[in-house]
């Protein structure tokens, strides 16, 4: 108890806001490093996971490595990356990593989202005369949004939770304070910007769990409340008959 | 005066009547020896042949597995044949750009298949737009169409999920005839509504069809839905094998065959009805003795 007390005497302590290392700017050096991380990730994985949720191309291969790139551990990660490209590098190892972490998730929000699509809606999308592109854009996206932002939140829980390895490389971020207590025993400054860490990722999560509900497309969300019988949209697309069934 | 696709428009002071003339196009559909080979092995159709009259209801009818929607998906190329061709008028589809295709041809389908994050409007203008008419302009349209169809103009701001199946079904009626095609294909779209909601689309839709004259094909397994609609009704067997092509009149008059007598009932004795005499008039009874209806007077009484 006395530990955790101390740990806010720590964070809250006026010499925060001095000194070489200010929590401010090691705060906003984090989440710096985690925004460009979550973009760069997402500018790989989203277009990727749009072509694999639109055409089922590569999506097999898409889970097999996804899921494989979640059990990398990223401290080796980093550190491999850094030994590979050279010690003046590191900068750019670490961001490697962080994108790699970030990727997975994302992908899977993105095919995900597609997939969730009623393939009757679609369906009917193409009968009525919509280009693929058309189909994609003015149908699959904003009805798989949803989805693509919840693994962006993964995504971004993720990166910003392991940025605090920046630090072991000498990029700042909340994790220096981490690494300079331990052979200090300075157990209030470690478990003090731990716990700023979680307030940051907690405070993350709560924005994207925001967004998510934002981007709920209008007519689906109003379906959703007013349909008494109400199932979600996502259900009735594997309860209903399917195109093979009727192709009779 | 101008030449027009249907032929002549008469302009007078921004009213334009489109005059019907005796040379503009049929709009007949001819399938021509077409077969559906799937990639897993299984042949849905095989060498199959009609003529689809131009101007009428042509209704296909079969059990699920006779290739029904297959059929009427390869006249808008959402399946495209393995062997054969259809020809529109006398021209290949298969020479035209499948986007394009479809949309000169309107598609109302089971389950209305309504895009859920637009709302009516928007669904109805989707194919206009598609094809370049502002949006604004298309929307104005679409309140019409929302007339033609029997919705009041208040469900427009609605998004499809908060309206009943049966307006969902009209909506998706209303897109179909949005872009003004010629030629409609409705695959099953009363197959999800309750009976009475279904009695009255089909009036709707006969009201539509003598109102609009366009060549419509529509496929259904209810064969009282295909003597209702139908001006010819194509019976299909497994594999899309034609049992027997005829209005309804012939058809019941002179079942082709075994499966024909057996799909519409006449075996049974479903079809055939006597006439009882009560006290208080003529009513008919089927062969089980169940009483199906009442004799009105004819028209020469």
């Amino acid at each position: 108890m006395n530990l955790l007390a101390e740990a806010f005497d720590w964070i809250f302590s006026p010499d925060r806001l001095s000194g070489s290392s200010p929590l401010p700017a090691a705060i906003a050096l984090h989440l710096l490093y985690t925004f460009i991380a979550v973009a760069l990730s997402a500018v790989i994985a989203v277009p990727l996971g749009y072509y694999i949720g639109h055409t089922g191309k590569g999506r097999n291969a898409a889970i097999a490595i996804s899921g494989a790139a979640r059990a990398v551990p990223s401290f080796g990660l980093i550190l491999l990356l850094v030994l590979v490209m050279g010690v003046t590098q590191k900068p750019l190892a670490a961001t490697i990593a962080f994108v790699l972490l970030g990727i997975p998730s994302i992908l899977a929000g993105a095919y995900a989202g597609l997939e969730a699509v009623d393939r009757r809606v679609i369906d009917a999308a193409r009968a009525v005369g919509m280009t693929e592109w058309q189909i994609l854009v003015r149908v699959e996206i904003p009805l798989g949004l949803p989805l693509l932002i919840g693994g962006i939140r993964a995504g971004a829980l993720q990166i910003v939770a392991t940025v605090v390895l920046a630090a072991y490389v000498t990029l700042g971020g909340l994790g220096t304070y981490i690494i300079q207590g331990i052979p200090l025993s300075r157990y209030d400054m470690i478990l003090g910007s731990a716990i700023v860490i979680v307030a940051l990722a907690l405070v993350l999560d709560g924005l994207f769990a925001l967004l998510q509900q934002v981007v709920v497309p209008r007519g689906v969300a109003a379906g959703r409340t007013q349909d008494i019988r109400a199932t979600s949209p996502r259900r009735r697309a594997v309860v209903g008959t399917s195109l093979q069934e009727r192709k009779g | 005066m101008s030449a027009a696709p249907n032929g002549v428009m008469l302009t007078y002071w921004q009213v334009s009547i489109r005059v019907r003339t005796r040379n503009e196009p049929p709009l007949m559909i001819e399938f021509r020896g077409v077969s559906k080979r799937f990639p897993d092995g299984t042949v849905a159709v095989e060498d199959f042949n009609l003529v689809i009259p131009s101007r009428k209801t042509t209704v296909l009818v079969g059990s699920s597995g006779s290739g029904k929607t297959t059929l009427l998906r390869m006249i808008n190329r959402m399946v495209d044949v393995s062997a054969g061709s259809i020809e529109i008028d006398g021209e290949s589809i298969l020479d035209r750009n499948p986007v394009a295709l479809r949309r000169s041809i309107g598609y109302v389908m089971q389950n209305s298949g309504l895009l859920p994050h637009l709302k009516v409007i928007d669904n109805v203008a989707t194919v206009p737009v598609l094809n370049g008419v502002p949006r604004r302009k298309a929307r104005q349209d679409g309140l019409e169409l929302l007339d033609t169809v029997g919705l009041e103009r208040s469900v427009a701001n609605r998004y499809p999920s908060q309206l009943s199946g049966g307006q969902q079904q009209r909506v998706g009626v209303a897109r179909g005839l949005a872009a003004n095609p010629n030629i409609l294909l409705m695959d099953e779209p009363f197959g999800a509504v309750d009976p009475i909601v279904r009695a009255e689309l089909q009036q709707e839709t006969i009201r539509l069809q003598r109102d609009l004259d366009k060549t419509v094909v529509f496929v259904t397994h209810d064969i009282d839905e295909a003597f209702l609609l139908g001006d010819q009704v194509v019976i299909l067997e497994k594999g899309a094998k034609i049992a027997q092509i005829g209005s309804p009149r012939e058809i019941l008059a002179n079942p082709a065959n075994d499966f024909v007598a057996s799909f519409i009932g006449a075996e049974k004795g479903k079809r055939s009805l006597t006439i009882q005499h009560t006290d208080h008039g003529s009513i008919l009874i089927d062969s089980e003795g169940r009483p199906q209806g009442v004799l009105a007077a004819g028209p020469g009484e």
